[in-house]
């Protein structure tokens, strides 16, 4: 039988089973606390730091998505720390990738008082747009480095591991190894890592031609699958 | 005047670091082959009444980690010897490693004894080529001549170490990025908890320990834990290296009980600042450290006394800046090295590190503005609150102890 553990939640008080995350327990009792890298699919990788609460005697915010909750602690998911650090991590965040197109991120904003423009000074990360295959384009503007896609890509869904992270800080960056061209990579474009991606910055080739104003034929010339020779 | 010691340091530059014979002839491997007369157990209680704290920076108790590892039943379990050191203004371990390597050999196999470990790694910093050889050299010396390998003086312990050199990273002297390091992967710290005396390198139970922290365990073993607590105050026991660095007339590594004052250690031990300068600061920790000013000199360099004054021990590095030191300079130079430094894994150093270095190049330039001083303590106390690793944990805290401690954001700069 699993153990069950008691905790205590912006004041109340919940018992789960062991092994239940803090983000989980919390929305039990309807406390939402904001994800960006966390995906129900996916491992739980806790580098985003924007789901950080408060464990009273921890020294540091812990990141609810992977952190288990332990007997009897004391869980605050809005605090001064908790709020600030969310704030201006939104903050940062903007005025290092373009956020337009990621909806969680702009309602986050919202709900912290985050000035998105307030970092806007600091050096922004600037790719150009890769098109390099008929399914999807790769857009790294708008890339936040949560790491869902390379995931997806590897152990967490597809084992193709064509994604991975090249870099390292603020320059680190998502990209095949080598860079090679997708098509030249172990790539089956099984569309996992578009799928799970939360700011547009992977977004099926079609779609974004359309948005491009292409018309259909255009939009088919340049989709359409090669196909093996007979 | 606090007193100067010569327990760690007693070998380091009077033997030949590379001569087993030496190292033999002056007390060598007694520590070992006592170890293996005596219970695992029995051995932990040493270093656990012993107090020995972590060496390396983070301050944690060495003997909680060896009775956890012990504690482990999952086999294989390994043991680490962290010597990245790559802190700046830290250069204690390097100091250790070139003058005494045998020691390091002979105190982690004595950790492999006490946790149950057949198997141990020492991790050098890839810019320690000296390091490396001598190290590479006592390993493979201390296996010819029987000191590692199968069935030590006949035991049941069989123990043999690999040495793995580091590519240049900071990042990788924390335990769980330096685990990803050796295992062929990127060097980015992991989510603690699970801890490395569960789940460490190749997912296996794992004592980690930096390299002064281990240099303590032989003459613990040899000469007990008690001993040990005599030396020094009984809160903050043993002997402490220092790295002191800067506007001193004899800079160097110093080893002396954590009663050693600040001042007792620039002015007595390092003979003080030369040219007729006059000292303006001194950064305590390294670039994870934090700023003191000239009339905080009396402060002890124990653990918890320098915590009192806001500051951390540290690695012990103490860099000495006189009056002739442009602070901002020194801010862009630490912003830098984080902003250079951060692994890019957690969105708060990753973009903090980087913004932070951004302003701070601004304000030394002498652009400073109102809100400055607002917007590096959200940037700073976000990363230090959020951050996945001590890295980003403590990469705002010189820069933030600097602007509190000295009227930085009055002078602005041109420079």
């Amino acid at each position: 039988m699993t153990k069950e553990i008691r905790c205590t939640i912006d004041g109340q008080t919940i018992a789960v089973p062991e092994g239940t995350t803090i983000l989980e327990a919390a929305r039990r009792l309807g406390r939402e606390i904001p994800t960006l890298c966390h995906h129900e699919a996916l491992t739980a990788s806790g580098q985003c730091r924007i789901c950080s609460v408060e464990v009273e005697g921890a020294r540091t915010l812990v990141p609810a998505c992977a952190t288990t909750v332990r007997q009897n602690t004391v869980i605050h998911t809005r605090s001064e720390r908790v709020d600030r650090s969310r704030k201006v991590i939104l903050e940062m965040l903007a005025s290092a990738a373009d956020v337009s197109e990621a909806p969680d991120i702009l309602a986050y904003a919202e709900t912290y008082h985050a000035d998105l423009a307030r970092f806007a000074e600091g050096e922004k990360r600037t790719y150009s747009i890769i098109d390099d295959n008929p399914f999807y384009i790769r857009d790294y503007n708008k890339c936040i480095l949560c790491g869902r896609c390379v995931q997806a890509c590897g152990t967490d869904m597809q084992f193709t591991f064509a994604l991975t992270t090249a870099g390292r800080g603020f320059h680190s960056r998502i990209t095949t190894f080598f860079d090679e061209p997708l098509p030249e990579s172990t790539c089956v474009f099984c569309g996992n890592c578009v799928g799970v991606c939360p700011t547009n910055a992977l977004q099926p080739k079609q779609a974004w031609l359309l948005e491009q104003g292409a018309d259909w034929a255009e939009i088919r010339a340049q989709t359409k699958r090669p196909r093996r020779k007979k | 005047m606090a007193q100067q010691t010569s327990v760690l340091s007693k070998r380091v530059g009077k033997i030949d670091p590379d001569s087993l014979t030496a190292y033999v002839d002056s007390g060598g491997f007694l520590a070992l082959r006592k170890a293996l007369t005596l219970d695992p157990d029995e051995i932990i209680h040493e270093i656990s009444t012993a107090h020995l704290i972590g060496r390396g920076g983070a301050a944690f108790p060495a003997g909680f980690k060896w009775a956890a590892v012990r504690r482990e039943t999952t086999s294989p379990k390994y043991v680490v010897c962290n010597a990245d050191e790559s802190e700046p203004g830290t250069f204690k371990d390097r100091y250790l490693m070139e003058g005494d390597p045998f020691h390091i050999v002979e105190a982690l196999a004595i950790a492999a004894y006490a946790v149950g470990a057949n198997c141990g790694f020492i991790y050098v910093r890839g810019e320690y080529p000296l390091a490396y050889q001598r190290l590479a050299h006592a390993v493979a010396e201390s296996r010819r001549a029987g000191y590692l390998g199968l069935n030590l003086w006949n035991t049941a312990f069989c123990f043999d170490i690999q040495i793995y050199r580091g590519a240049g990273a900071y990042v990788c002297g924390e335990e769980t990025a330096l685990f990803e390091s050796i295992e062929g992967r990127r060097g980015q710290p992991r989510l603690k908890p699970p801890f490395p005396t569960t789940n460490g390198l190749f997912g296996k139970p794992t004592l980690i320990n930096n390299v002064e922290t281990l240099a303590n365990v032989p003459d613990i073993v040899l000469n007990g834990g008690q001993w040990y607590r005599t030396l020094g105050p009984s809160h903050n026991p043993g002997p402490k290296l220092y790295a002191v660095s800067g506007h001193v007339r004899r800079p160097g590594v110093y080893e002396a009980t954590m009663d050693l004052t600040l001042r007792e250690l620039i002015y007595d031990l390092a003979g003080g600042i030369p040219g007729g300068r006059t000292l303006q600061a001194v950064l305590v920790g390294g670039a994870a450290g934090a700023f003191l000013r000239p009339d905080q000199l009396d402060v002890a360099l124990g653990f918890d006394t320098l915590r009192d004054v806001g500051t951390s021990l540290g690695s012990g590095a103490v860099m000495v800046l006189d009056d002739s030191v442009d602070l901002w300079k020194v801010l862009r130079r630490l912003t830098r090295f984080f902003q250079h430094e951060s692994c890019g894994k957690c969105f708060p150093c990753q973009l903090g590190t980087q913004r932070q270095a951004e302003i701070v190049s601004r304000m030394a330039a002498g652009d400073i503005r109102p809100d400055d001083e607002e917007t590096l303590a959200d940037i700073g106390l976000t990363m230090r609150d959020a951050s996945l690793c001590g890295l980003g944990q403590t990469a705002s805290s010189a820069l933030l102890s600097a602007l509190t401690q000295f009227p930085l954001l009055q002078q602005g700069g041109g420079r």
